[in-house]
């Protein structure tokens, strides 16, 4: 396929680990970490550290995106790295950040009669505080997989009497697809199809990490099919008022290892810009029927809660009033204030808030592996392949590396 | 649901509706591409082109020069380290 094995080649993955470890070794002195710890060292340093830009702390980078989770693990690229720099792994998986109390409202609306439910395959086995979507369609709801929202779409044209609903998932790379589903029905004049909308953005996801005391990053590899929706400029912030650099990368081995190499380049050089190393999809301003399709449909919600971050602000999304008419929110009363944010009730040995955060690693919750496993999956992010637990697990990091 | 896939696209089957036939790997499926279509690229120009799909939704035209670019950095790195390596090698030698 095109554009694929070119960014697969292992000569040129080789040469670029090669790289980032000499950019590494420049920027942090040769005697192993664990020996530099020692205060007169720490002080020496810290002088040092402003003249030639060497560090104590391993870097700590950032990908946001659950996709590039799963690149990581799949190629083994963390191995292949120095000792000096350590991938935090983000939030960007969407099924992830769902609050439990989302599911039970997309159970809830299943249950109606006459419903027809239908979602992307990757949130049926989300657990709910009651079920999952998947439970509820073995107790006999009307709960269907679709490849797309407008395969949806075609299920309300050829069902008149059965109110079809998509469940709206995902971060902006889904936001056009699920606004022009949105847009063709009001067109055909559909009457029986709604979405329920639990869109988020990753510009205010990332402003939410960003304020989090307890994260210590360095820089960020950003979704690669999320900014070829946005473009590059709403990462502005992160650069301008975090101070933390910034590469937008795809997601073959090439793609995220040339990131990785441009990002630590631009630490090594103290620089702090948004890069964007997948200039083959993403073009600087984004895509512009996309951008416009969302701003028709869609508005900021003005409080929104993720699973193990809390409130983030103003990430969610909601349907515009003119298409009042197509939101399963409007359509089934569901109030969205009485989706609070979930205490994983029935879960309370979990750590999905820690390893969300990336201030913990899977190996470290109680439940990894044990009760919480991919058959089985206890808290979301051991639910979708994306998720850091489930990539984890598959790719058999049990234990923290010797 | 965020990976997306690159497809070609084989014929327009609905000019009004932006819908194309697309063929992704061998399958072919109804695609809409709404989103890659302007002024500057009409329906009807769009077959033959490499696109990436996302549930459905032709997203964005792969831009072959950029690809192209990309690729002819990635090699000027493997070659300028050879010749770093070379270099070194000699230095050790002399």
């Amino acid at each position: 396929m095109k554009y694929i094995d070119e960014f697969r080649d292992p000569a040129k993955a080789k040469k670029l680990v090669e790289e980032i470890h000499k950019l590494a070794s420049g920027m942090f002195p040769s005697t192993p970490l664990r020996e530099r710890t020692s205060p007169v060292a720490e002080r020496s340093r810290s002088q040092r550290s402003r003249r030639e830009h060497t560090r104590s702390q391993p870097l700590q980078i950032m990908e946001f995106c659950g996709g590039h989770t799963h690149t990581l693990f799949k190629y083994g690229i963390e191995s292949m790295l120095p000792d000096t720099i350590e991938m935090v792994h983000g939030p960007g998986c969407p099924v992830c950040v769902l609050p439990m109390a989302r599911v039970d409202d997309c159970v809830a609306i299943a249950e109606q009669p006459g419903v027809i439910f239908t979602t992307f395959g990757d949130a049926m086995r989300v657990p709910g505080t009651r079920k999952s979507l998947l439970q509820a369609k073995a107790d006999g709801c009307d709960v269907r997989m679709v490849y797309s929202p407008m395969d949806a779409l075609a299920i309300a044209r050829k069902n008149p009497d059965r109110e079809v609903v998509f469940f709206a998932l995902g971060f902006e790379t889904t936001m056009p697809s699920t606004a022009l589903t949105l847009l063709q029905a009001h067109r055909e004049g559909l009457k029986n199809f709604s979405l329920f909308c639990n869109h988020i953005t990753t510009p205010a996801t990332m402003r939410a990490i960003l304020t989090d005391p307890d994260l210590r990053l360095d820089g960020f590899l950003a979704p690669g099919h999320v900014s070829m929706v946005i473009g590059a400029q709403p990462y502005d912030f992160v650069t301008r008022d975090y101070h933390k650099p910034l590469v937008i990368t795809g997601f073959e081995p090439l793609d995220i290892l040339q990131a990785l190499w441009m990002l630590v380049k631009q630490i090594a050089e103290g620089r702090c810009e948004v890069e964007n190393q997948y200039a083959r999809i993403v073009p600087q301003a984004g895509n512009t029927a996309g951008l416009n399709a969302i701003h028709e449909v869609y508005e900021t919600r003005e409080h929104s809660e993720f699973r193990g971050l809390g409130n983030i602000g103003d990430a969610g999304i909601q349907i515009r009033e003119a298409y009042a008419a197509y939101d399963a929110e409007k359509k089934f009363g569901i109030p969205f204030d009485a989706a609070p944010f979930d205490s994983a009730q029935g879960a309370g040995s979990l750590k999905c808030a820690e390893v969300l955060r990336g201030v913990m690693k899977p190996w470290d919750c109680p439940a990894f592996g044990k009760e919480c496993n991919p058959q089985m999956p206890l808290g979301a992010l051991m639910v979708s392949p994306e998720g850091s637990c489930a990539a984890y697990y598959a790719y058999g990091k049990l234990a923290k590396r010797s | 649901m965020c990976l997306g896939i690159p497809g070609q696209i084989t014929e327009i089957i609905d000019a009004d509706n932006l819908l194309a036939k697309v063929d992704v790997g061998g399958v072919r499926r109804e695609v809409n591409i709404a989103c890659i279509v302007d002024d500057e690229h009409p329906a009807a120009s769009c077959v033959g082109d490499w696109v990436l799909v996302h549930v459905g939704f032709a997203m964005s035209r792969l831009d072959e020069e950029e690809a192209a670019r990309t690729l002819a950095l990635l090699a000027e790195l493997g070659d300028m380290q050879a010749e770093l390596d070379m270099m070194r090698r000699m230095e050790g030698q002399a």
